[in-house]
This record gives C-alpha cells, structure tokens and sequence, in this order.
C-alpha cells in the first residue's frame, strides 16, 4: 500500500496511468460498444469523422467503422504488446540467472547465444521469422520476443554476478540449500527489479514492432491492427489523412502512457538505503 | 575425537599479474565445544580461512578433517547434507539474510532442508528455537528488517544452532553491534556452548573481546600463523610482532596521555 | 580558552519511511577553540546526524531547530548563524532562527540578534561563502575575511568508509588538489604541490606517485589517510572525524589516531571526535559527550568521565567494554568445555 501510495505521488506515474487505463478500458469495452465484426462494412466508404455520429471517426476505403477499429485495435496492441515483452523478461530473466549463478562453461555458452541473437537487429529477426513461419498473433508474439529477451538477459545476469557474492547468499549455501533452489528462490527475485524496470521500454517497443510488421503486411490478416490501419490509409494519404493519423496518434498515446508508469514504478520502488 | 582438523591449509590469489598467498601453511584443530579465536590485521586471512573451512571457497592445498571424515571430498548431496553440523553467523546481521525474509522463513529453511521437522510442527520448532536465543516467539512473523541489529543477529544464531551442529564459524560475529548489546550476544554463546556442546572458530580483530570468550587464539600475519595458544596468556604475553603490534594497539580504557 | 562552537537546544528531526524521527532533543554544549572533543554514543544516539549538523551536511528534508554560534578566533567577535541547514523556519517566536535555503548550506546569513542589518542571500554551493556583500555588510570592523564557516575551508571532515567519501574515478592526488585550489584560491600547480605536502604529512611514501594513484588501489588505511589530508588541504580550524577508524583494523586504527593527534597539535585545530568506542576516544579526547536517544546524558573532562561517571548510562557503556584488564565472560561463567 506504501509502494502504491508513493507511486501516485510522482507526476508521471499518474499520467502514464490515466492513459494506460484508458487504453485497457478501451480494450476491454470493445466487444461491448462494437459488437460483431469491426472489419465488416459499416457505412459509406472514406466519410470523413465527425459527419455521422454513429460513425463518429468516419469510414475507410472499404467503409468500416474507424471507431470500431481503433478499439479493437487496441486489443491487439495491448495483448500482442504485454505477451511479448512478458515472454522477453522471462527467458531473459531465466538465461541471464542461470549465465550469471552458474558461471563457467554455462556462462560462456549463454553469453555467446545471447550475443548472437543481439548481433541481428530485432526487427529483422522478426520480420524473417513471421515471414517463415507464417503471421499469426502467436507467432508475432514469439518474433517480437525473439529479439527483445537479451537486454533482460543482460541486466539480470550483471545483478546476479553482483548478488551472489553477498553473505545471504552464501549464508543460503552453508545451510545447505540446493544450488537451483538458491538461485531461484534467493538470488532471482533481488535481481527482479532492474530487469523489471526495463519492462516498459520492451513493451512499448513490442507495441511498435507490431504496428511495423503489420503495416507490412506480416500482421495476423485476421485481427484489427493499428499498424495495418495506417497502412491502409497509406493509398489515401492525401484525401483522409484521417485514416493513418488516427491510430498513429493511438500508438503514440500508448508508448508514452507505457513508458510513463514505467518510470512511475522505478521512481517509486526505488531502494533508499538508510544510514544507520 | 577432534570437531575439526585442519592441516597445511594454502589459498593463493592472482593480484595483478603477482600471485600471492592469502592463506599459507596454516594447521589447527578444534576440539568439542571449545573456541578457538583467530585474529589478526585485516589482510591477514582470517575471513579465508572461515570460508574455506566451510567450503564456500576451494583451498589450494591442505586437508580439512570434519568430525573425523575428510570434508574436501564431498560433494553435491552428500556435501549438503554434512552441512548441517557445521554452520556460520556473519558479521553484518541485515546482510546475512535474504531482503524479502521473514524470521520464521529464515528458520524455517534449514528445517525444511534437512528435514528436520515436518511442515505441521514447524512452528513450534521456530518458537523454540527463538525462545532458546532470548527472543519472543512472537517476531516469527516480521520482517528480518523490521527487527533490530541485537534481534537479528540472535535470529542468525537461532538458524546456525537449528540442525544442532558441533562447530560453528563466527566472523566478526559482534563486530557491528552495539557495545551494550556486544555483552549479551557473547554471553548467549557461552550459554550455547556449553549447553548444546557448540565449538566455535571466533574470529575477530578485537582483541578484547577473543580475550573475553575464547579459549585459544592464533594470530595470523599474512596469511600464516605468527603465534597461537591459550588466548588469555598470548594476550597478557605476546611473542610474535605482530601480536605485540595487536596488543598494543588495543584501546585501553585507563588513561594514558601521550 | 573562547568557546569555538556554542550550540544552544539543538534539534534535528528527519522524516523516514513516512515516520518522523527525532534525531537530536535538545542538544547545548560548547566546543573549545583548540581542545578535543569525543563524541560517544551507541547506534540511534543522535552522534553522526550532530556532526552533520555542524558541519552543515544535513539532508535538505531535515527539520532543524536552535542554534549553533560561531566564533573565528581572527575577529573575535560573535556572530549568529542559523543551525546550517535547511526547512526555511521562518517564526518570529523562536527567537534567534534564521531562514536557509537548502543548497547552501553555512553561506548563508541569518536573521540576527543584535539588530544589525542582514541580508538573507540565496546562495548555493560552497563558493558562495566568499560573497563579499553580505558579510561586508554586516561588519566592517572585519578585515575582509569572510565570517560564515566554510565546509572544506573552516571546517574539515572525514567520514568513516574512505572507500565512498573519496571519488573512484578521481586521482587522489587531485581530489586533495581540488580542495585547496577551491578554497585558497590557488592555481593547480600550486594546489598540486600542497597535496604532495599534504600527502608527506599524512606519512603517506612517496607522494609523487601517490599523487597519481586511484582510491582503489590503496589500501583501507592509506585511503583513509587520503581523506583526511582531504580535509585539512585548506587548514580549517576545526576537524570533524566521524567514526573515521571504525572501518579499519586496530593496528590501522591506533596509526591514524596517533596521525589526527599529531596533525590537531601541529596545526592547533580544534577536534570533534565522533566514535562507539569510549576507550578509544579517551586516548585522544580532552573532554567526552555522551550522547543517547538524541539527548546530552553527561558532558565532562576525560578522566572524570572514565574515574567517576555520574551518570548510570555512562557508567554502563563502561562496564559493557570488554578490554584487555577486564574480567572475561568466560570466566564468569565457570569452567566450559
């Protein structure tokens, strides 16, 4: 309760967390306000916004509802967005434990997978793996956190080099603790919080990869996303603008709402070490 | 039968390019429920020596003989499970225990670990364990850093005692604590000692207080050991340089103007 | 002998974890020019957060109350500065309380008791103790100099780990320089050449390349030592050794009690001692504070204080030193093992 209260103290936290829970609440309440298919055609095509207020966003080249789309979207992006970055920290946090308590042979072995899959920049990695096994939302989750585990990896295993020298460490080794149980038990959850701060950086990144790799094209064909959108709208451009700013201005709210509560939570869990 | 023999025990460390002898030729024993004292400047090996007796570190060469068996050739289960008769209570008390630690999930570990009480009477265990060290079985529930240095350090007692072990390596165990508080924690190992038949490896680079608790002190230089014997008499009679270095060194509460 | 130092019901409170704590209740006690001061006191006495408070080194969030008098022995006149540090404590009740600004710590000027027109000067960091307006102002009679204590100039102090009061990307050499160059107004071979003085001082060999070394490459013992030539580099009048040896061994210990002895005579700086140990500060000190809870429990010239404590704390910190004369526990308690 502490942690939440100073938290809500720091200015950007409250702003990242105003944007985020509209975000969600837009997530959420899209089945809701737009039952059915938001890809079916709903009006007139390319009405401009604010002209029909049923369609309150307008229409695109087809005639669906922007409005319908822009909430929908935002399940993709949050879902795609949140599974990847989750998964990235979890392999990351595992490898970079594991590299970092284990040393020696295991450490060389995962360092040097881990710099392998750091040399291709994450983009490409995920764009050469949607293209191969073909788009899907899973698949664009696995990509994304293809390429974004190896920063968690690295942080966790610099925290984990430093803690395990500490005496509770060794204390857990006198009492003859096992070594896994040690590293996950003791050691993982003190390494947590600088791997965990990265998380909103992951997330917002995951947020824009995906949005990339469907304005290419590799996105789940299926789902509503904000990057196709702005594809779509791409043809268009000059005659309704609308179509690409809108949810542009949709990814841009939500990267900045991430990244705000980020730094909200680093701010408000950071350690303060007393003087005694 | 001797708790612990050690023999020709040797670490070196590689400095700058130089190698250089943390520990060298050192040999002692310790018997049941005695103390023996190792002091010494820093730099001098004491810290080494704990830790490699404990295993937390690999010696280099020399063997360490633990209740009779050869302690350096164990190894995973087998290592762990002898761990039980040999404990450790560090200098730093806050340090010594996990950030996110309760008391009763300190002491509850090695229970659990070496299957010494099963979950449903574990409580109880804990509670008797904390009420052993002069602590209300109450504090099983807070938080290791909701309590104080002089708590904590008990409740780091209470966990090296809680698998009943024959030796156990204090270093710089009352180093951080309170000189009011100092008293109490010494008395409270003497108590242990004799009553559980505890030894101890104390070391410490206050003289004053190896004087108050120990039985025998070596005095280390450098990684090897300058003078050893029945820690009251070295300390009214060093022979060794550095012990009369130590001894002199040593605050006296009388007043002597320069 | 003038009192250096007068602090007059000195309190201090921090705000920690949402709770407030009173670190000092009330503190008055006066420091000889040239004498040498112990500080005793157990963890929570309130010891370390006084020396602070003298030496201006109070966290900004402090709630600070009374008053601490200086008096240079140049001028010899008296004059009033607020405790140094920090809450603007603007209440014409409390007397002699002046407003400070956090940032700037002793450079700035209070609101006086003799009427004497002050300036309140928003003035940051340790430069601003040379401003000439506000202290010209308040007193021609002064030869120019300036009044407000200077942290690094007047008053000099060494904190207890070296290994983070001493900056580790930084030659040693240097970080000594900087404090003469800062506050003697020196040029940097000039500065360069006081440091390699003050590092023969500290009997640190061979200061010429000692000069260039980093923190860590010394040991525990000369970082220390760096320190304090730190800290004397612009020859205050007064030196603050805060529990400066509890992190070394004893030999160590007893070397760098007999350097700050020596270096308090030969520059006949005044010394505040803050230890946990009151066998130790009694080689050094002239007269011993003991503090407990963040209160004055006893005051009084060393001997007295060791022979004939009068109070039952003091008399207890006594008993609890286990020394080389006293009576071992082990004995106490009957034949073991």
């Amino acid at each position: 309760m502490n942690r939440l209260r100073r938290f809500l103290r720091t200015p950007e936290a409250i702003a990242g967390a105003i944007i985020l829970a509209l975000l969600i609440a837009m997530a959420l309440a899209a089945p809701l306000l737009f039952p059915g298919d938001p890809q079916a055609i709903a009006g007139p095509a390319l009405l401009p916004p604010f002209q029909d207020w049923s369609l309150p966003l307008g229409t695109d080249r087809l005639g669906r509802d922007v409005l319908a789309e822009l909430f929908h979207g935002a399940r993709t992006s949050l879902a795609v967005g949140l599974a990847a970055a989750a998964a990235a920290l979890l392999i990351g946090a595992v490898v970079g434990t594991l590299a970092g308590f284990a040393g020696g042979l295991v450490d060389e072995v995962l360092m040097r997978v881990t710099d392998a899959f750091q040399t291709v920049p994450s983009f490409l990695l995920a764009l050469a793996f949607v293209s191969i096994v073909g788009p899907s939302l899973d698949v664009v989750v696995a990509a994304i956190a293809l390429g974004a585990w190896t920063g968690p990896a690295r942080v966790a295993r610099a925290e984990v080099l430093s803690i395990r020298e500490r005496d509770y460490v060794a204390g857990a080794r006198v009492i003859g603790m096992h070594p896994l149980e040690i590293a996950f038990r003791e050691v993982l959850p003190n390494a947590l919080p600088p791997v965990l701060a990265l998380s909103s950086v992951i997330v917002a990144a995951a947020i824009l990869t995906e949005a990339a790799l469907s304005f290419l094209g590799l996105g789940d064909p299926n789902r509503v996303t904000w990057g196709g959108m702005i594809a779509e709208g791409r043809t268009v451009l000059s005659a309704a603008p609308f179509l690409s700013i809108v949810p542009g201005v949709a990814l841009v709210l939500t990267v900045l709402g991430v990244y705000l509560t980020g730094e909200g939570v680093v701010e408000s869990t950071a350690v303060r070490r007393s003087l005694s | 039968m001797t708790v612990l023999a050690v023999s020709n025990l040797a670490k070196r460390y590689r400095r700058g390019g130089k190698a250089f002898a943390a520990v060298d030729d050192v040999s002692f024993e310790i018997g049941p429920a005695e103390t023996l004292a190792l002091a010494g400047p820093s730099g001098s090996g004491k810290s080494t020596i704990a830790r490699l007796v404990l295993r937390l570190i690999e010696p280099d060469a020399g063997r360490v003989a633990f209740e009779g068996a050869d302690f350096l050739a164990l190894s995973g289960a087998a290592l762990r499970a002898r761990r039980a008769r040999l404990q450790m209570v560090f200098q730093d008390p806050l340090a010594a225990f996990n950030p996110r630690a309760t008391v009763a999930g300190v002491l509850g570990d090695p229970l659990r670990i070496h299957g010494i009480a099963p979950r449903a009477e574990r409580p109880r265990r804990i509670a008797a364990l904390l009420e052993r060290v002069g602590l209300d079985a109450g504090l099983a529930v807070r938080a290791i850093h909701e309590i104080s240095g002089g708590q904590r350090q008990r409740v780091a007692i209470a966990r090296a005692i809680a698998t009943r072990p024959s030796l156990i390596v204090l270093d710089e165990a009352v180093s951080a604590l309170d000189v009011s508080v100092r008293g109490q924690i010494l008395e409270l190992l003497l108590d242990l000692q004799r009553q559980e038949r505890i030894a101890y490896l104390f070391i410490s680079h206050d003289l004053g207080v190896i004087r108050a608790v120990a039985h025998r002190v070596i005095i280390l230089d450098a990684g090897r050991i300058a003078e050893s014997g029945d820690a009251r008499a070295v300390i009214a009679n060093p022979r060794s340089a550095i012990g009369k270095a130590l001894v002199a060194a040593t605050p006296r509460l009388t007043r002597n103007r320069p | 002998m003038t009192a250096l130092l007068s602090i007059s019901d000195l309190s201090v409170r921090y705000r920690r974890d949402g709770v407030e704590v009173a670190a000092l209740k009330g503190i008055s006690l006066d420091v000889e020019a040239g004498e040498r001061l112990a500080i005793i006191g157990e963890s929570g006495s309130g010891k370390s957060t006084l020396a602070l408070a003298i030496a201006g080194l109070l966290a900004g969030s402090a709630k600070v109350e009374g008053r601490i008098d200086w008096t240079t022995p140049k001028s010899g006149s008296s004059h009033s500065f607020a405790p140094p540090s920090v809450l603007p404590e603007i209440s014409p009740t409390r007397g002699e309380i002046g407003s400070s600004v956090a940032g700037s710590p002793l450079a700035t000027l209070a609101i006086g008791e003799s009427g004497r027109d002050s300036s309140i000067s928003l003035q940051v960091g340790e430069m601003s103790g040379r401003t000439e307006g506000g202290a010209t102002e308040r007193d021609p009679a002064a030869t120019g100099a300036n009044l407000a204590p200077v942290l690094g100039r007047d008053i000099g102090f060494v904190f207890q780990d070296p290994s983070s009061s001493l900056d580790p990307v930084m030659p040693v050499g240097k970080q000594i320089a900087e404090v003469a160059r800062t506050h003697l107004d020196l040029t940097w071979p000039q500065a360069f050449a006081r440091a390699a003085t003050l590092l023969d001082r500290v009997r640190l060999p061979d200061p010429g390349t000692t000069l260039r070394a980093y923190p860590h490459q010394l040991s525990g013992g000369q970082k220390q030592r760096v320190a304090i030539a730190a800290a004397i580099a612009a020859g205050p009048m007064l030196l603050i050794a805060d529990e400066a040896t509890s992190a070394l061994d004893s030999i160590v210990q007893a070397e760098i009690v007999a350097l700050i002895r020596r270096l308090v005579t030969e520059d006949g700086m005044t010394l505040i001692f803050i230890s946990h140990d009151i066998a130790l500060a009694a080689t050094l000190a002239d007269r011993i504070a003991v503090l407990r809870h963040g209160e004055l429990v006893e005051l009084g010239e060393t001997d007295q204080i060791l022979n004939a404590p009068r109070h039952a704390y003091t008399r207890s910190l006594l008993d609890a030193h286990l020394g080389l004369d006293a009576e071992p526990v082990l004995d106490r308690q009957g034949a073991s093992a």
